[in-house]
């Protein structure tokens, strides 16, 4: 009887190895074959051995140095991703903290049909949006200007950022609202010191997530921006693919120093982004 | 649920008009978004879409014809592809193991990492005369391997594969979440009951998941609409432009400086499309 349980926990436990070892290797190979990459010389990047035999950090003091053709504006693109990733991040969580906010707490008129923008926004494609927003953007005069691919993603990433504020804020109980009221507290001090603060973890969430899509965004910057030292660090690597003998060890190397931002920050902030977007993304 | 919390308490009443000027007040930056970068750029783009002729060159075109079979099949088998791996994961992921903890945080790395790198790093592991995919196959067998990339099927096989392997973290978590939720004293009764691992997940999974599921695909088939990365960057659209899907084609006629043709190859999308945001919009804000 005790054999038997045992056999069958056994089994159980193969089971889910016989999962999660396939999972693993496909969520790493390719995240595996980049760090490798970096990491190798030029022309033992491809051998197909598990470990260089010559591991070398040669390729990251090129990129860091900007001792290649490719890699001229290295620290401004990486300077213009950065900026880029932060404005939009500040000025989504603006927008769409005043907007919840107004719709949530204040119940502002015409808050629902603000609502109903917001939702039909985040279900146009962003690759849909783009051809008609590349050509407004060259009407208001701003194409090849670093404010159209930060406007941009302000407007991809704040009707999502409103969805999940809207659904958080509905949840705060109505006496903090009526006890500031009755203390004769204004709108903006109701924002300031009751909502704002309840609110902290579901603006990491959503501050974070607008940071991130701006940092990670590929087709808008190539869209919109053309000049070298405007570029972010995205569009640069895509750049890369242009020519034959491009330096695959370099672009490698560059491409791992760009995945490292968002990936520190998501796991720095793992507990906020996990919980606070996936419970808006989908309402069950 | 969350619009009965919200009833649950007493909301106020429209009270001084002060409140309602601060509130329209507080509404109007995303209002000016709204209206400046969405509604001017819609309608102005439906607007460039408006001429017959525009169409007709459209469905002259071959690559378009071709474009829309991809479309529909990208849309229709990666979606439902990564959905039925995602419900599966989900199960693997509800496990307590200390080890099924690490396997999560490692999983979750392709939705936390930008596209660029990994999908290069795809493109370079498909290299049909240096990359380490074809250099293990000749190592191993002393035959070349195929031409990875430049197969018009395996191309679009792969670009399907690169979307999943990028979004299934994410819907695995939608899904787990709501895997989660159940109550487990439901799966203990059907324990005592001697069910099996199949009519557990017949009989107490699936029915309270139904519904999550069915709302997950059809959001993933609009966001897997918009996916430029997974396809542009892998492929390019070739082989001889045989790879795109309307994502990528509107944007190669962007490039070609043909925007007539690129909004109405999304124009032509359009009927498709608004029937699953029209449901999407009900579902949401109830």
């Amino acid at each position: 009887m005790k054999k038997g349980w045992s056999l069958r926990k056994v089994s159980i436990e193969a089971q889910l190895l016989l999962v999660g070892i396939p999972v693993v290797l496909w969520t790493m190979i390719p995240v595996y074959h980049l760090f490798l990459f970096a990491i190798s010389p030029r022309d033992k990047a491809t051998s197909g051995k598990l470990w260089p035999e010559n591991p070398t950090l040669q390729n990251f003091e090129f990129v860091f140095g900007q001792k290649h053709f490719y890699l001229n504006h290295f620290w401004q693109q990486l300077g213009n991703s950065l900026m880029i990733a932060v404005a939009t991040g500040l000025i989504t969580l603006f927008v769409a903290t005043t907007a919840a906010f107004a719709i949530s707490r204040l119940k502002v008129r015409g808050g629902r049909t603000v609502m109903n923008m917001a939702l039909v926004t985040y279900f146009i494609p962003a690759a849909f949006l783009a051809v008609p927003m590349y050509k407004t953007m060259a009407n208001y005069g701003l194409l090849n200007n670093r404010w159209s691919l930060i406007l941009a993603m302000v407007t991809i990433a704040s009707p999502y950022c409103i969805w999940v504020l809207k659904q958080a804020s509905d949840k705060l109980p109505w006496e903090l609202d009526e006890a500031a009221r009755i203390d004769g507290a204004s709108p903006l001090q109701l924002f300031w010191l009751v909502y704002v603060p309840l609110m902290v973890p579901s603006l990491v969430a959503v501050g974070t997530y607008a940071l991130l899509l701006a940092w990670n965004e590929y087709l808008y910057g190539f869209l919109l921006l053309s000049k070298e030292t405007d570029l972010p660090l995205a569009v640069a690597l895509g750049n890369f693919l242009a020519a034959d003998d491009s330096p695959w060890e370099l672009l490698m190397a560059t491409g791992f120093i760009y995945a490292l931002p968002p990936a520190a920050i998501y796991y720095a902030f793992k507990r906020y982004m996990v919980s606070g977007l996936t419970a808006g993304a989908v309402k069950s | 649920m969350a619009e009965a919390v919200a009833l649950a308490g007493s909301p106020p009443r429209r009270s001084s008009n002060t409140w309602n000027n601060w509130g329209r007040l507080l509404v109007l930056p995303y209002i000016v978004v709204f209206l400046l970068l969405v509604l001017y750029p819609v309608s102005y783009g439906l607007w460039l879409a408006r001429d017959p002729q525009s169409y007709v060159k459209l469905f002259a075109d071959p690559i378009f014809f071709r474009t829309a079979i991809n479309t529909f099949i990208f849309v229709v088998v990666a979606v439902n592809l990564k959905l039925l791996i995602a419900l599966g994961l989900s199960g693997f992921f509800s496990q307590t193991r200390w080890w099924i903890k690490i396997v999560a945080m490692l999983f979750i790395l392709p939705w936390a990492v930008p596209s660029i790198p990994t999908i290069l790093s795809t493109r370079f592991m498909l290299n049909p005369e240096w990359g380490v995919i074809n250099t293990l196959i000749f190592k191993l067998t002393l035959k070349d391997g195929p031409n990875w990339l430049n197969d018009p099927t395996l191309a679009l096989s792969l670009s399907m594969l690169m979307h999943i392997w990028k979004s299934l973290p994410f819907w695995t978590l939608i899904l787990l979440a709501g895997r989660m939720s159940i109550p487990s004293e439901q799966y203990e009764a059907a324990s005592v009951d001697g069910a099996t691992r199949w009519q557990k997940f017949r009989f107490i999974t699936w029915p309270s998941m139904k519904g999550l599921y069915l709302t997950s695909t059809l959001l993933s088939m609009i966001f897997t609409l918009g996916d430029f990365n997974s396809v542009y960057l892998l492929t390019g659209g070739g082989p001889a432009d045989l790879t795109h899907v309307l994502a990528t084609l509107g944007i190669r006629y962007l490039r070609l400086d043909q925007i007539e043709l690129a909004m109405a190859s999304i124009v032509v999308a359009l009927p498709f499309m608004l029937p699953l945001v029209y449901f999407m919009m009900k579902r949401l804000s109830k």
